[in-house]
């Protein structure tokens, strides 16, 4: 599989990243290196392994997802970041809210 | 006091006996900064007000005679991944460059609460992305060993400052050998911890399923008394592990007679440097004569790890890093008119070539069409890579292996192709896969006099049998 122009242009859509064309260009030339080489995990049969999703509940017999069974907690309301904190690193609010700019054209 | 050999113990021991002030101690590193870390560039932001205010706490315990806490009066930096309260947080990264955190990663306030006096903020490759410290967004970072090399990535910084006596501890992350590798490159010790050892709350993250915070020390009791500091359950990060933590110090000195240590020939092929070879030899013939049983195993899909690692970190960074929008964290371009406008230059403006290069790739692996083939498939791959060390883990307690293939390399060596960077991190990345907690010490220095690594991995949360073998290395020179 090769990675085109227009694959780096549209995944550059998806993520939300604009690209002059000499970034482009160097982009389509990087990621068709790097997927040559992850090309190689074709060299694999994993039709019957499971994909992993997450390491230790996977291994330690069994009782690893035990270990994180405390990540169920009671449902408490408990004092977290104050307005004025959560909206201190914003480039633009109007003193309660993010403020952005506008989302429907008129 | 050469501050340049300060262990936790001994600058402790000088707090204590208030020999040198805690104050004093922040001081004579503060000076050694001013008088290198031009060169070297290790620091990004210096805390003074607040490394004076818990200086100043510390002496007055111990002007008062109270006991003090493990690690009182320490002088430690931390990597600028890590939230700070009230201090500037940037992940290396432009995007981040005013960005002020709102509260104290997990770690950080747990060193503090331990008496460790934090004197700034350590440079890092750009969201921690690299193997070389080449892409922070503000400056390299130069090895105190020899300045026209890297010191390694990406807590390249964190590694800097212990071996150029800036800090006598510093905390890093590893996603796919960030702590150990560059430990080695600088010849200093790095300890991962198992996944879900330590919490990760306050970490800007990278690749969640890969993440880890621990620490880089100039020896290994060093470590293991951060570990035991930082280690433990927090309920602020649901992946963090109710796993007792152990007295990780006083495994340092255990007798490691006994232990069946494996050595993974996929690990020691085609590659690997001929002086790094030996001098990883002579350590396991040293294990043998002290009494370890050397056992030899074989982690099959070994030469599969880098492919999944950078299908599956890419993938994760691609979401992680999708909250960098131009909303809610500092940047947004002047230039955008529009909603969208805003997303991409202010995405464009904020990050760096290799973040860049990591979204896309995650984001291409993730897209439809594309999902099966590349995420789905690396996730198999990964249950084959933790197959291979639940087998080897029967037959021994450690396994034994290089950290990097060479020794430190030049700055600008490797930045034309990302793909000979990320073969840089080979030995290292399936740790992070599996989960598995490994240790990078000093095992000697080639012939150009630059430090080379060694590293230790152990069974999940068995950070102790670890430590006790890399301490027996340390203190024997086996």
């Amino acid at each position: 599989m090769k990675v085109t122009e227009k694959d780096v242009a549209y995944v550059a859509d998806l993520a939300n990243l604009e690209l002059t064309p000499q970034e482009s260009t160097r982009m389509v030339a990087d990621l068709n290196s790097i997927l040559g080489h992850i090309d190689k995990l074709n060299e694999l049969d994993t039709s019957n392994v499971e994909p992993l999703a997450e390491v230790v509940s996977a291994f330690a017999g069994g009782e690893g997802s035990q270990r994180f069974a405390y990540a169920q907690r009671p449902d408490v309301v408990k004092p977290g970041l104050s307005r004025e904190v959560a909206l201190s690193n914003a480039p633009d609010t109007d003193g309660s809210c993010f403020r952005v700019p506008k989302v429907i054209e008129r | 006091m050469d501050i340049n050999v300060l262990t936790i113990d001994s600058a402790r021991k000088l707090v204590e006996s208030r020999e040198v002030s805690a104050v004093a101690l922040a001081e004579a590193h503060y000076a050694q900064i001013a008088e290198r870390d031009g060169v070297i560039g290790s620091f990004l932001t210096m805390t003074k007000e607040r490394a004076q205010k818990q200086a100043e706490r510390i002496d007055r315990m111990a002007e008062k005679g109270d006991p003090l806490p493990p690690l009182a009066g320490v002088p430690v930096g931390i990597k600028d991944v890590l939230m700070t309260r009230g201090e500037r947080t940037t992940a290396g990264s432009r995007f981040l460059e005013k960005f002020v955190a709102p509260y104290d990663a997990t770690a950080v306030q747990k060193l503090e609460a331990a008496g460790a006096v934090c004197l700034g903020k350590l440079n890092c490759d750009e969201f921690a992305m690299g193997s070389s410290n080449e892409n922070s967004a503000f400056h390299p970072v130069r090895n105190p060993r020899d300045t026209t090399r890297v010191p390694g990535g990406s807590s390249g910084g964190s590694a800097a400052a212990v071996a150029a006596g800036f800090a006598v501890a510093t905390l890093g992350s590893d996603t796919g050998g960030s702590i150990r590798q560059p430990a080695a490159f600088c010849g200093v010790v790095g300890l991962l911890p198992t996944y879900g050892r330590v919490s990760r709350y306050g970490l800007i993250a990278f690749a969640s399923s890969l993440d880890h915070v621990g620490p880089l020390t100039r020896t290994v009791k060093d470590a293991a008394t951060m570990l035991e500091v930082i280690a433990g359950r927090d309920t602020m990060d649901s992946t963090s592990a109710n796993v007792p933590v152990t007295k990780y110090a006083a495994e340092c000195g255990r007798e490691i007679k006994g232990l069946r240590v494996g050595i993974p020939k996929e690990y020691f092929g085609e590659g690997l440097d001929a002086e790094t070879r030996e001098a990883i030899e002579r350590r396991i013939d040293g294990l043998r004569k002290a009494g370890c049983e050397i056992v030899n195993v074989s982690l099959p899909h070994t030469e599969y790890a880098i492919p999944v690692y950078y299908i599956v970190a890419t993938a994760e960074a691609s979401a992680n890093l999708a909250r960098f929008d131009g909303v809610r964290y500092t940047t947004r371009s002047a230039q955008a008119k529009t909603l969208a406008d805003m997303y991409r230059k202010s995405r464009d403006e904020g990050f760096g070539a290799e973040v860049k290069r990591r979204i896309l790739l995650g984001t291409y692996a993730l897209s439809a069409g594309y999902y099966d083939a590349y995420y789905l498939k690396a996730q198999q791959v990964r249950t084959l890579l933790t197959r291979d060390f639940q087998d080897a883990f029967t037959s021994v307690d450690a396994i034994v292996t290089p950290v990097t293939p060479t020794a430190a390399f030049k700055l600008g060596e490797k930045t034309g192709d990302p793909m000979e960077m990320y073969l840089s991190d080979i030995y290292t990345v399936t740790a992070n896969l599996v989960g598995v907690p490994g240790i990078s010490l000093p095992c000697g220095t080639n012939r150009e006099g630059l430090p080379l690594g060694i590293q230790i991995l152990g069974k999940h949360f068995d950070e102790a049998t670890v430590l006790r073998l890399a301490h027996a290395m340390e203190q024997e020179q086996l």
